[in-house]
């Protein structure tokens, strides 16, 4: 379909001016406008004003909607119905690309990181392990969602059904889980230097103390309690 | 004059690039600790600097999950700023990474609060053009998006430059009269950021049924490797 490298080449870009009021109104109009030169200047002109109002989900499935949208507008669907369709898709793109992006992916592929900073990997090799990686899904997420949106156009609700979306944010939180768990001490090892009894004291106060990150969190986020024990330290360490 | 006063333009533009990859452009987790102090590290002569500050933030970061319009740490500028002052320091330094860490999370909370600034001057800027934008101009909706892309490198930009300038003096001064010992200071630092790192696993175990077990399995075997070493 014409204009369709253009929309997945903006897509990159869809939460470029991510504010308050349209969240991600104005991206998804600015991605979707290759798709829409086809249509007639008025008709053009109205799918673009419509499309740039607001608009939310998670920005790795904005294809879908680009996609989803677009098809609509070029099969001449009435306003009123992608209107409805349009505040329809909201939701579930937020929630599912929360859920296993978010969530799943990038913890496991951070985590995969840390795992071969821990065996001793280099700085390249760390970095472009994660980034191939996490980039592998990210692309493929994104290409998949703009072709099923055009492909499927208003008919796109039983993609969003399929088993990796729907499985693959519980895997994901297992494989984060397992792999957590064996790489976090080993990472703690590398950083820290030779030294068991040190090693295994700041894993016993990490234990505890996560029991209260965990506890506390949604209060106060952990890395702000950090920069305060870190500058409380960085003090001691300074005037004693 | 010392190399990373030398390079204080470069990593600002360094900043620029990861800062945009936070949410705007291309959100391809450049911005991700890992990457950015370690990259800084490298922009500095010493990526294996950058690399073990960017591990340290990487644990803390496990806790962040950027969700739409939820406040949040921008790693980008921070690991940055992280990398740069501690790769521009000698590996035996006692208080390198603990300064470090601190001057990296310090730039986090500016650039949490840059962020918010920006959405509301992207919403300025998108209320500005709203007639040309109800009237279907292509022209409106590039000019909003591609503006708000622009303003975002130049916050980027900003934050790291200003971060740096403050930050990197501030953090040759505390070294010069640093007490504590350096295996001490690497095992508080580390605690700190396991802490973080180990809350943050656990409460994404604790969404899903079994997977809270896994971890405890996951940190025995962990654990075990690590005195078998």
């Amino acid at each position: 379909m014409p204009g369709t490298v253009g929309a997945f080449t903006r897509l990159f870009a869809v939460q470029g001016a991510w504010n308050y009021e349209t969240l991600m109104g104005n991206g998804i109009a600015f991605c979707m406008e290759p798709l829409l030169r086809p249509l007639a200047p008025e008709r053009y002109r109205a799918a673009l004003a419509r499309q740039a109002r607001y608009f939310n989900g998670h920005p790795y499935f904005m294809g879908v909607a680009v996609g989803a949208l677009a098809r609509a507008e070029l099969d001449g669907e009435s306003p009123e119905r992608i209107e409805r369709f349009r505040t329809a898709l909201c939701g579930p793109l937020g929630s599912v690309g929360d859920q296993l992006v978010w969530a799943g992916w990038l913890p496991v592929c951070s985590l995969v990181a840390l795992g071969a900073f821990a065996m001793g990997a280099g700085a390249l090799t760390t970095v472009v392990l994660f980034l191939l990686l996490y980039n592998v899904g990210h692309v493929a997420l994104r290409a998949w969602g703009l072709r099923v949106g055009l492909s499927r156009g208003m008919r796109v609700a039983p993609a969003l059904a399929n088993p990796v979306l729907r499985q693959g944010p519980l895997v994901l939180a297992r494989v984060a889980a397992v792999l957590g768990g064996i790489v976090l001490p080993l990472a703690l090892k590398r950083v820290i230097g030779p030294g068991r009894v040190l090693a295994g004291a700041v894993a016993v106060i990490a234990i505890f103390g996560a029991v209260l990150v965990a506890r506390f969190g949604a209060r106060a986020p952990g890395w702000r309690a950090a920069l305060l024990l870190l500058a409380l330290f960085v003090l001691y360490s300074v005037i004693r | 004059m010392s190399s990373v006063l030398l390079n204080t333009l470069p990593i600002a533009v360094l900043g620029a690039v990861l800062g945009l990859d936070m949410v705007s452009f291309p959100q391809a987790m450049l911005s991700r600790p890992i990457v950015s102090a370690t990259v800084a590290g490298a922009f500095v002569g010493r990526p294996g600097g950058g690399l073990l500050i960017g591990a340290v933030l990487e644990l803390i970061a496990l806790e962040t999950l950027p969700f739409g319009a939820s406040r949040y740490a921008e790693w980008g500028t921070a690991g940055a700023v992280g990398g740069a002052i501690v790769a521009s320091e000698p590996a035996t330094s006692a208080g390198a990474l603990c300064v470090g860490t601190f001057a990296a999370l310090a730039t986090a909370v500016f650039s949490s609060r840059s962020m918010v600034w920006l959405r509301e001057w992207n919403a300025r800027d998108a209320r500005s053009m709203r007639v040309a934008l109800d009237a279907g101009s292509p022209d409106a909706v590039n000019a909003v998006q591609l503006r708000g892309l622009a303003a975002d490198m130049v916050r980027g930009f900003l934050v790291t430059l200003i971060a740096l300038l403050v930050l990197y003096p501030l953090s040759q001064q505390i070294l010069a009269v640093w007490h504590t010992d350096a295996a001490v200071s690497r095992a508080v630092v580390t605690t700190v950021a396991a802490t973080v790192g180990v809350g943050a696993v656990w409460t994404v175990s604790q969404r899903t049924a079994r997977a809270g077990w896994l971890f405890v399995l996951g940190l025995a075997v962990g654990t075990a490797l690590v005195f078998l070493k």
